[in-house]
């Protein structure tokens, strides 16, 4: 049978595996976006664990919230990636100082 | 049985993961997120939850992995600038990683959360639709926040779609021009020298 505790430390292990990522990537705005969708898919899998072994269905109907403002934010994103692709020429993060951040 | 399969999506996952943040190519970095996003389907299958995997697969290995595609294709990306610094913040990355890890494995090991304190629940029976179940809660209980989202769905088109439209070469309505514009702008009236209508054979005879 599987435990949740195993459950728990495969969302862990993949939730800090997209925060190094986010580390090792800093330059590249598309991998950035990724290592995000990463952390979702991590959270995700928590609740969804918790939910079945709390026998409880509303931690899968957050699920269902968070899949639809990441499937927004993935869309936004990107479209303002290619914006600034169009303007810039570029996607280094380095490089997009125009706010002299 | 039903671990075992769990440890073989579980490793594949992390695998598909690891190769997401250290594959150079972007395009490769999608295929491996693509392939995350089928395991951890098939290890919310496990779980229980067939709707939401369902879901995971059609919204985004369907959607949104196939819109980062598509823009990871079109943008035409130097590589080499944005590889700098890769083995510079390894060692940091590794190490946040690590303590992450370590910290959440303290809090949410076995001994916190393991079989033996958490017990695994019984299975449904065959006539058990997780659909169903969650159709009931997200139309009653949740039903504004479905609705919320629903919105946020819109906002996120029409972002979507006015960050990108170009305005230049587009068929597009200039309000403030409609509504100055004036009736001498569009209609013009000719005074003409009216004559008598001729008649089919008066013009054949001329």
């Amino acid at each position: 049978m599987i435990a949740l505790s195993d459950c728990l430390i495969l969302g862990a292990l993949l939730f800090s595996l997209s925060v190094a990522g986010i580390f090792i990537n800093r330059k590249n705005i598309i991998i950035l976006l990724m290592c995000i969708e990463l952390m979702l898919l991590a959270v995700n899998l928590n609740f969804i664990a918790f939910s079945h072994f709390s026998g409880d269905i509303a931690g899968q109907v957050f699920v269902f919230f968070i899949l639809t403002v990441a499937a927004a934010e993935a869309a936004i994103g990107l479209a303002i990636l290619v914006v600034l692709f169009r303007n810039l020429s570029t996607i280094n993060v380095s490089e997009l100082d125009r706010l002299k951040g | 049985m039903e671990h075992i399969i769990f440890y073989c999506l579980a490793a594949i996952l992390l695998f598909a993961a690891t190769m997401v943040v250290t594959v150079r190519n972007p395009v490769r970095a999608a295929l491996f997120l693509i392939l995350a996003f089928f395991t951890s389907a098939g290890v919310w299958l496990l779980l229980e939850a067939e709707f939401l995997a369902l879901t995971l697969v059609l919204v985004y290995v369907g959607a949104v992995m196939v819109l980062f595609l598509f823009v990871v294709m079109m943008l035409d990306i130097d590589l080499a600038p944005l590889q700098e610094g890769f083995t510079k913040y390894l060692p940091l990355g590794m190490f946040v990683a690590a303590l992450i890890t370590i910290e959440m494995i303290a809090v949410l090991g076995a001994n916190h959360f393991g079989l033996d304190i958490v017990p695994s629940p019984s299975p449904h029976p065959a006539d058990y639709s997780n659909t169903k179940e969650i159709g009931l809660l997200l139309y009653t209980v949740y039903v504004y926040p479905f609705e919320i989202a629903s919105v946020i769905l819109t906002v996120a088109i029409v972002a979507a779609i006015t960050l990108t439209l170009r305005q230049k070469n587009s068929k597009s309505q200039d309000i403030s021009q409609q509504v100055k514009v004036r009736r001498e702008d569009r209609v013009r009236i000719v005074k003409m020298q009216s004559s008598p209508r001729k008649t089919k054979e008066q013009g054949e005879q001329l």
